[in-house]
């Protein structure tokens, strides 16, 4: 009994002093002055984590509007409201999935790399060597690829809304048949700039921050062995989309729980 | 010995878990001489270089480097500190996504304004003194572990730095470029006139260069003096270590129950 307590206590305690390792992480490598040094590794990375995810994203984008396209078609036409199939399609995109599928494709695709590549560096004495030479690893090393996962992700996350709503036009008008002036119209029309627009935006704001602060610190922190580096490499992937799923429940409440 | 020291360790506690790998150990690295520090494996000789870096922090005591508290300064002042000091690791440590110039050339364009041509110059003379001067282009994957090593050691001086620390210089290499290792940092010593820190369980090779050795174990300084003294030191420990004896104050088996006893434990107890 008094070992389980013990347990529970130290995994309490080891817990928080990450939290607090991965906080002062964070303000360490965000804070600082940019430099024209700074913008060139920003934007490899950006090339790295956000160019090199575009096609995943374009994608998964299309099949998944051409899916929800499919689905609501089924469900709206019983209630002979097919006409609403565009407005179905681009609020669900644009408020739900565009952010959190986005997010976990970005979770898996960029997230994952960073954490492998940090670690290998980690691995390898690059990090330290880096510091001995100097150079704060933190501010070469790690900033510039998290300011890379804050700014991409959004931008993708916009491309993933767009293709969506093309595949959902495809299916929807192309295939099934539904009128394309009421597709796009009831669109243009439920459709709100703030309501919708922007808050699927500020979703990703929080999305590419914590999904890219978490593999880095991952990456960063990891026991500098081949088995620490997959055992962070698969944390990353599962806390990030953990965190992704549970921040946006706490999100869409905080933005549409009081629009009811 | 009495010339002016570089860096100094001052009652060294330091402790991993609930190991103790330093308790009490006192150095003193003179100005522009190599000093090893020796030692059998898992002595902590590597950790004493990252507590000479600063990138760990002692449980107690002190280490100088040329009057300042290494574990007393900000982070700023910390990496000041370094730009004085190059650093060899055992894996080379080389940024895998630099070419071999660029490696060279890094601490040169971090802490200097100087133009390209001039850089160019530098890592060029670097290189032809480690005598890669033709391999400037190739990716640190495409080198075999002695020539990466002296891409580091170019790069562990570009700077022209007071203090070289050497982790393992020697560990893992064929006699050639062992050899060729040997005489290399015996040669940019010289030239250079730094004050080096050699790690290393290499008894033959850090002997033939080394001014002044150091022996570590069970966390404390078991011997020091010249390589000469310390051919001829009575003491077991050193004894047993500087003559590569198998058995000796540090046993061949690692603490185990009486052999006949496990052998013959019953069946249901093994462990």
């Amino acid at each position: 009994m008094m070992r389980h307590i013990a347990a529970l206590g130290r995994a309490t305690l080891d817990t928080l002093s990450a939290i607090g390792r991965a906080g002062l992480f964070l303000v360490q490598s965000v804070v600082c002055l940019p430099s024209r040094e700074g913008f060139h590794l920003w934007l490899r990375q950006m090339h790295f984590v956000g160019v090199m995810s575009v096609a995943i994203v374009l994608v998964s984008g299309l099949f998944i509007g051409m899916v929800l396209a499919l689905q609501g078609f089924t469900i709206l036409v019983g209630f002979g409201a097919d006409e609403a199939l565009g407005q179905m399609v681009a609020l669900s995109l644009v408020r739900e999935l565009a952010p959190v599928v986005a997010a976990l494709l970005f979770a898996g695709r960029a997230g994952s790399a960073l954490t492998a590549e940090i670690g290998l560096m980690k691995a390898t004495e690059q990090l330290t060597s880096m510091e001995m030479i100097g150079v704060d690893p933190l501010r070469r090393i790690v900033a510039p690829r998290l300011w890379a996962g804050f700014v991409s992700l959004p931008v993708l996350t916009v491309i993933f809304g767009v293709v969506g709503i093309w595949g959902g036009y495809l299916v929807g008008v192309d295939w099934l048949g539904v009128y394309e002036g009421s597709y796009w119209s009831n669109m243009q029309d439920s459709v709100d700039f703030v309501d919708d627009v922007l808050n699927g935006m500020v979703k990703s704001l929080v999305f590419g921050l914590v999904v890219t602060w978490i593999a880095v610190f991952q990456g960063y922190d990891l026991i500098p062995t081949s088995e620490g580096i997959s055992r962070a490499t698969t944390r990353t992937v599962v806390y990030a989309s953990l965190a992704v799923l549970g921040l946006d429940f706490v999100l869409t409440a905080l933005m549409f729980g009081d629009l009811g | 010995m009495d010339d002016p020291i570089m860096v100094e360790v001052k009652d060294l506690h330091f402790s991993r878990g609930s190991t103790d790998i330093f308790r009490g150990v006192d150095l003193q690295i003179p100005l522009g001489k190599i000093t090893a520090i020796m030692g059998p494996s898992g002595t902590g000789k590597t950790t004493l270089l990252k507590l000479i870096g600063g990138q760990l922090v002692p449980d107690r005591g002190q280490i100088l480097i040329d009057g300042q508290d290494v574990h007393k300064l900000s982070r700023r002042s910390l990496f000041k500190l370094r730009r004085r000091m190059g650093m060899l690791f055992q894996s080379g440590a080389l940024f895998s996504d630099l070419d071999v110039f660029e490696n060279v050339a890094f601490p040169l364009r971090i802490h200097t304004e100087l133009p390209n041509a001039m850089i160019r110059d530098i890592v060029l003379m670097k290189l032809q003194a480690v005598g890669l001067r033709g391999a400037r282009h190739l990716m640190p994957s495409e080198l075999s572990g002695g020539m990466a090593r002296r891409v580091a050691l170019a790069r562990a001086v570009a700077l022209d730095p007071d203090l070289v620390l050497y982790d393992e210089p020697f560990v893992g290499q064929d006699p050639i470029s062992m050899g060729v290792l040997v005489q290399l940092i015996k040669k940019v010593n010289l030239a250079l006139g730094l004050t080096a820190v050699m790690v290393s369980h290499d008894i033959k090779e850090t002997l033939s260069i080394a001014d002044y050795v150091y022996i570590i174990a069970d966390g404390k300084v078991m011997a020091h003096g010249s390589p000469q003294t310390l051919n001829v030191n009575d003491d077991a420990h050193v004894k047993q270590f500087v003559h590569g004896e198998p058995d000796g104050p540090v046993p061949f088996h690692y603490p185990a129950p009486d052999f006949f006893e496990d052998i013959l434990a019953p069946a249901g107890q093994f462990s």
